[in-house]
């Protein structure tokens, strides 16, 4: 274990039991049976816990697939949203609003992730349709993989997006609409260990599959051709990425919506304390992922509001200045 | 042996080299030279495996280098691209040492002996970001030689480089060559290429025009040929200089 994952390690050791207290209603650790709030337990175990451990799962999932694709595409403004696979799961997720009628009934509380899983799976399907088909004899030689994985992740990003606002636009009656708009921003809300059984080992295959491809990203330090001269397989890393961030971001976006920002800016807040190497990267951004949505999600629960702030929204209040901070380091050459 | 036989390279659908042969010896320098767009550096990627022919072949030791897997592929052959775009800033030895990814090892004493070689070791904890042109060309030398290939395959390593770090780098590929390396450069000093290289092969339009010793191979005539550039040589064999005349 290398430096940054025992830090981000001891952190969430930290936050887990500051999550499980912290609330509308706090738990007295000392005595949680004796506190006075009624079914403490069944709070801390049915809401709680299950909350916490889908923040984990969720925030360990967009981190590694943050470093992942910042490796990959050998750029620290690199975001795991934008290519596509995300806004093709919320895609698949707002169309379970249309189709509700079509579902049988038994299948009903399964269809929203499941058919936000299906849409994931059709953008990873397109990136590695378009972007897989490079040879040695094109531009630029297997360098048009990179670009064409960018261009195809923005040009499937783009169209879900479109589709997703048109559903919007022609949602069937207004509580759908208020449905769709609340469910896009992202939340943990009333999550139950149904969610997390479905999420944990989508994403933990996904992380699995992203650590397989983590020395073929090192060799991507150098650029393409020297890491291919390195022996790196450009079709098989294109494969484990495309797998890799589409269980990751997939079963993050099916269980609790749009949740942005975190891919961009963890592997930020792990490499100083790595040799800057992606390899190096990858299990401490998922550790501080998971810190990161863990914390978050802690907060927007003890905010003193009316309705609790959605926790995309929040991510995202977040993450929108602190690209913008990247992006002035960038202009000063310190990144 | 690293051998191209009848080899012709295609970049997006055009040949960029066409049906070339020639087998190169371990142990010596060889240069590749041309005019801008001869389709030198397509030939190092063909050379090295890294791009596919559209006819002919490339045999490593007698087999066809296609059909070796990347990563025996770049145990025999280190490449050393043109333009080097390093993407995080990681201390030297940190990238030193990716040059043992084909060996999925970290080979310690490979990685000492290569930045030793290159007197890197008094920056071996320094950031890429604050190396000078010189240091940084050193040091992606280093990550080459830490792959202990059996050839070594450079495109214009000398590019931008002063005169006293080209003669530093030159005198690493000769030891390397010396130690039965096989090394090929592109460049496009010819007279480097005539002073230092044992073999020369120059390309133009894809094809080679002269494959030999420097003197035979940069003779005034090939020159003429190759750049359409009058020129002669001045000084003694391994000082030689070079006169470009009219046009």
């Amino acid at each position: 274990m290398n430096r940054a994952s025992l830090i981000f390690a001891v952190l969430l050791a930290v936050l887990v039991p500051l999550s499980l207290l912290a609330g509308r209603v706090w738990i007295d650790p000392f005595d949680i049976a004796g506190s006075g709030i009624a079914n403490a337990a069944l709070i801390l175990a049915e809401l709680r816990l299950p909350r916490a451990v889908l923040a984990i799962i969720i925030g360990a999932g967009l981190g590694a697939a943050g470093a992942a694709m910042q490796g990959y595409l050998r750029n620290p403004l690199a975001d795991p949203g934008l290519f596509g696979i995300a806004p093709m799961a919320a895609l698949g997720a707002v169309a379970s609003f249309w189709l509700g009628a079509l579902i049988p009934p038994a299948w009903a509380a399964w269809s929203l992730p499941l058919l936000a899983l299906i849409g994931a799976g059709t953008g990873m399907a397109l990136l590695a349709l378009i972007a897989g088909r490079t040879s040695s004899d094109a531009a630029g030689g297997a360098g048009g993989g990179i670009a064409l994985f960018t261009l195809a992740g923005l040009m499937i990003a783009s169209l879900a997006g479109a589709l997703t606002a048109l559903a919007i636009t022609l949602a069937p009656n207004p509580f759908a609409l208020s449905e769709i708009v609340m469910w896009l921003n992202g939340a943990l809300t009333d999550r139950s260990w149904r969610e997390v059984m479905l999420a944990a080992p989508l994403v933990a295959a996904g992380i699995a599959v992203l650590a397989l491809a983590a020395r073929s990203l090192d060799a991507l330090t150098l650029g393409e051709d020297a890491a291919r001269s390195m022996g790196l397989n450009p079709a098989r890393l294109l494969a484990l990425l495309v797998i890799g961030v589409g269980l990751t971001v997939g079963a993050g976006v099916a269980v609790a919506g749009i949740i942005g920002f975190v891919g961009l800016v963890v592997p930020h807040l792990v490499r100083p304390l790595t040799d800057r190497l992606p390899s190096s990267l990858i299990g401490p951004s998922a550790l501080a992922g998971a810190c990161l949505v863990l914390a978050a999600d802690s907060i927007v629960r003890v905010l003193p509001l009316v309705t609790e702030l959605r926790l995309g929204i929040a991510l995202s209040l977040i993450g929108a200045p602190f690209f913008g901070w990247l992006l002035l380091r960038m202009r000063r050459g310190r990144l | 042996m690293l051998a191209a036989e009848n080899l012709t390279l295609t970049r997006g659908g055009k040949p960029v080299v066409q049906s070339l042969s020639a087998a190169l010896t371990p142990g010596t320098i060889t240069a590749i030279v041309g005019p801008n767009g001869a389709g030198k550096s397509s030939l190092l990627l063909g050379l090295a495996g890294l791009l596919e022919p559209a006819a002919g072949s490339v045999m490593l030791d007698g087999q066809a280098l296609a059909a070796f897997p990347p990563r025996t592929r770049a145990q025999a052959i280190g490449y050393l691209p043109q333009t080097a775009d390093i993407a995080w800033d990681v201390a030297v030895e940190n990238l030193v040492a990716l040059g043992r990814l084909p060996w999925r090892d970290r080979g310690t004493a490979a990685v000492e002996a290569a930045l030793c070689a290159l007197a890197l070791e008094p920056l071996r904890h320094r950031p890429v970001s604050q190396l000078s042109g010189g240091e940084r060309a050193r040091v992606l030398l280093a990550r080459v030689l830490a792959g202990e290939p059996r050839w070594i395959l450079a495109d214009e390593p000398l590019a931008a480089l002063d005169l006293a770090h080209q003669l530093s780098l030159i005198a690493h590929f000769k030891a390397c060559a010396r130690s039965g390396q096989g090394v090929v450069v592109v460049l496009h000093d010819l007279a480097v290429a005539m002073n230092h290289a044992d073999r020369v092969l120059v390309l133009k339009d894809g094809r080679l025009i002269a494959d030999g010793l420097p003197e035979t191979a940069l003779a005034a005539d090939v020159i003429a040929q190759g750049w359409g550039v009058a020129a002669r040589w001045l000084g003694d064999a391994g000082e030689r200089a070079l006169v470009a005349g009219k046009v």
